[in-house]
């Protein structure tokens, strides 16, 4: 339901009629609101109301996986969808319209960190009650988060940037493999690296540095694709990326010595939701916050013109590398939370599967665009898991939809659109 | 010693000689035009200037400081702004974010401020957006300020060139042909600015231009460029009179009339 919420928020100019009327006025917090009441409702009345209406058990993902094995169901569920997520949070939404106004406003006076702080307890509030109910769903609610960091960092080089590059499960599997050797090297007794070196109770104030070294291995990596083909224009880039993943993933192979083709496991369990959630936002918060100052905005201008960017003072061969460099930097981050979720990688993860999955979601979303990252992100990944039962069909329905994203919205759903923090927190007027 | 000094500037492109020994001197307040006959060489002129190509000989100095050989970005930075003929904007951004771009090489917050958005970094860009609404008042685009560059009528887009240009804050100004498929009204509109911003700037100004009118009515002095090499150099009244550039380029419009 938070999707829900925020692809209303993504779209306020021109939803179509009564979608129009229900959501004006209502500020972000509301839509909080209701996603919260939401989760206490599931939490308390989700299990009789699951037997009432002879579910098998609480629909997971919005009740699709269910719908979708045995139709006979489709009508319990819908009303359980109805009764628990869409009424509750539409109604509660446009109640606490006016009061909510209020007090967004009253947060922004004090200052936006304050109410950015506050919405964002909010919303890891509702997440963790969410996943609460089975540990599938806190499974892909992390994926998921995790997928938002991919995409979006990704969007940078496709998106802000305009090359083309093919990757980003390369710098994934870079940062995943150097964040897992990290702490299980350092916090866990191994028959690969042996006996742990550190007491285990540092561990979870160390796996932010076991991070940040994946990610600046895997920024490393990055400028050894970045160095040779920025001096070219073109395609290359998109070529070169492509060996680069390629040569990651067989040198992985044949590194016995980090478990070969038979991959690495028994990383602590350190990628719990908050965590998850806490990089997360950083990401988002850091990257947004690249993509719009004119460091950032120089990007656009070297995609859309580099020798007007180069005439206009614009260093843009820095620019580039800094780009790449960041974009991968992410991505590493992004592998090694991947690495602790699951708790085992192996390179054949890091494929080119991956490779299309990621492209998907940026393209599918919007380029040029942090809502568009989070939509694509998060549509892509739920329609996924949500689509499993149809186990072949699948892999029909979702690439037929981008086709049809691509004919009818060539630059993806959202695209070309500014991540305005203060604008998204601030009270909607009627 | 001029601000900006040319020297035996010659050009090769492989074997084919695009500008021969061309020689410049442009003094601080002063604006000088550069007229020849289409495929004379004129724009090869302003990127061997502002650094896209690297002059075959030749030595160019702003300030006393040689740029040949610097990066195009160093020289823009070193005080070369310019404007491209056919226009070169940025077609997914908006007219305020074309000119505070060119603030980039004033930027000091580095990358630290672009990740965190810090003090420094706000007040910075609070500066930059200052300054570009001072030069779009100036060029009269401000009311275009939010709007994507592309939905502009052409006449604007050209004064967006423009603003950005000076926003890099340039010592010498490199126009060239900014009134290229302009209507006479955009035309004059183009003129007045180019004279305000003349005075107000005291900017040093390098004009490309085919409209004789305009580089007549503008200019102290003008080159004729033909085939790469200078044939005439002189007063605007000098240059009307010359029979070689009658011969090379104001004869044709002679013969038309």
């Amino acid at each position: 339901m938070e999707l829900n919420a925020r692809e209303l928020q993504a779209e306020p100019e021109k939803p179509r009629g009564k979608l129009r009327k229900l959501i004006k006025g209502v500020p972000l917090i509301s839509w909080l609101f209701g996603a919260a009441v939401a989760v206490v409702l599931e939490h308390v009345l989700g299990d009789s109301l699951t037997e009432l209406l002879r579910l098998p058990k609480i629909p997971v993902l919005f009740g699709f996986v269910i719908m979708l094995k045995k139709p006979l169901m489709i009508p319990g569920a819908v009303v359980y969808l109805m009764l628990i997520y869409i009424v509750p949070i539409i109604g509660v939404a446009r109640l606490t319209a006016r009061i909510a106004n209020w007090l967004a406003g009253k947060l922004m006076n004090i200052h936006i960190l304050f109410s950015a702080a506050i919405h964002l307890c909010l919303l890891y509030a509702i997440f963790h009650h969410w996943s609460d109910i089975s540990a599938y769903r806190l499974l892909i609610l992390k994926l998921t988060l995790i997928a938002i960091m991919l995409t979006l960092s990704l969007n940078v080089i496709n998106g802000y940037m305009g090359e083309f590059s093919c990757s980003h499960p390369g710098f994934m599997a870079l940062g995943a493999y150097a964040a897992s050797v990290f702490t299980v090297v350092l916090f866990a007794d191994d028959k690969l690296f042996g006996k742990a070196l550190l007491p285990a109770a540092l561990g979870p104030w160390l796996f932010p540095v076991g991070l940040i070294i994946g990610g600046i291995v895997a920024a490393l990596g990055a400028l050894a694709i970045a160095v040779p083909s920025f001096r070219t224009r073109g395609d290359y880039l998109a070529i070169i990326s492509l060996a680069f993943l390629f040569i990651v993933k067989s040198m992985i192979e044949n590194l016995e010595i980090i478990g070969g083709p038979r991959g690495l496991s028994s990383q602590p369990d350190y990628a719990n939701l908050p965590t998850v959630f806490l990089w997360t936002v950083a990401c988002v918060w850091i990257i947004n916050n690249f993509v719009r100052s004119i460091l950032g905005k120089a990007l656009n201008a070297v995609r859309d013109d580099e020798l007007a960017a180069d005439a206009m003072t614009v260093n843009t061969r820095r620019t580039k590398i800094v780009a790449f460099l960041f974009a991968a930097f992410w991505a590493g981050v992004a592998g090694g939370l991947f690495a602790h979720v699951l708790r085992y990688v192996n390179p054949a993860t890091f494929g080119l599967q991956k490779l299309a999955e990621v492209l998907a979601m940026v393209y599918f979303g919007g380029l040029n665009s942090v809502y568009g990252s989070i939509v694509g992100a998060v549509s892509l990944n739920l329609l996924g898991e949500a689509l499993r039962p149809l186990e072949l069909w699948k892999w029909i329905i979702i690439p037929l939809m981008l086709i049809l994203v691509m004919i009818f919205r060539p630059t993806g759903l959202i695209a070309f659109r500014e991540f305005d923090v203060r604008e998204v927190l601030s009270p909607k007027q009627k | 010693m001029p601000l900006l000094q040319i020297t035996n500037m010659t050009h090769y492109f492989g074997g084919l000689r695009a500008v021969h020994e061309y020689n410049l001197g442009i003094d601080p307040g002063q604006i000088i035009g550069l007229i020849g006959p289409n495929g004379a060489g004129k724009t090869t002129i302003f990127n061997l200037i502002t650094g896209i190509y690297q002059p075959t000989e030749g030595t160019i100095h702003l300030e006393g400081r040689n740029i040949v050989g610097l990066q195009s970005h160093r020289i823009a930075a070193a005080g070369l702004g310019r404007t491209f003929q056919n226009l070169c904007l940025w077609r997914h951004m908006t007219v305020l974010e074309h000119i505070k771009m060119a603030r980039y090489s004033r930027i000091t917050y580095g990358l630290i401020g672009a990740f965190f958005c810090t003090m420094k970094r706000q007040m910075e860009e609070a500066a930059a957006e200052e300054k570009a609404f001072e030069l779009m008042e100036m060029v009269g685009i401000a009311q275009f300020a939010g709007q994507m560059v592309l939905n502009l009528p052409y006449g604007a887009q050209r004064r967006v060139e423009l603003a950005r240009a000076l926003a890099t804050e340039p010592k010498v100004l490199f126009l060239d042909e900014p009134t290229a498929g302009m209507n006479p009204e955009e035309l004059i509109q183009m003129m007045e600015i180019i004279r305000i911003m003349h005075k107000k700037l005291n900017l040093a100004i390098f004009l490309i231009e085919h409209r004789l009118k305009m580089v007549m009515e503008l200019c102290e002095r003008i080159q004729t460029l033909v085939f790469g090499e200078i044939i005439a150099e002189g007063t605007p009244c000098q240059i009307q009179n010359n029979p070689k550039v009658i011969e090379a380029y104001l004869g044709k419009e002679t013969m038309e009339t």
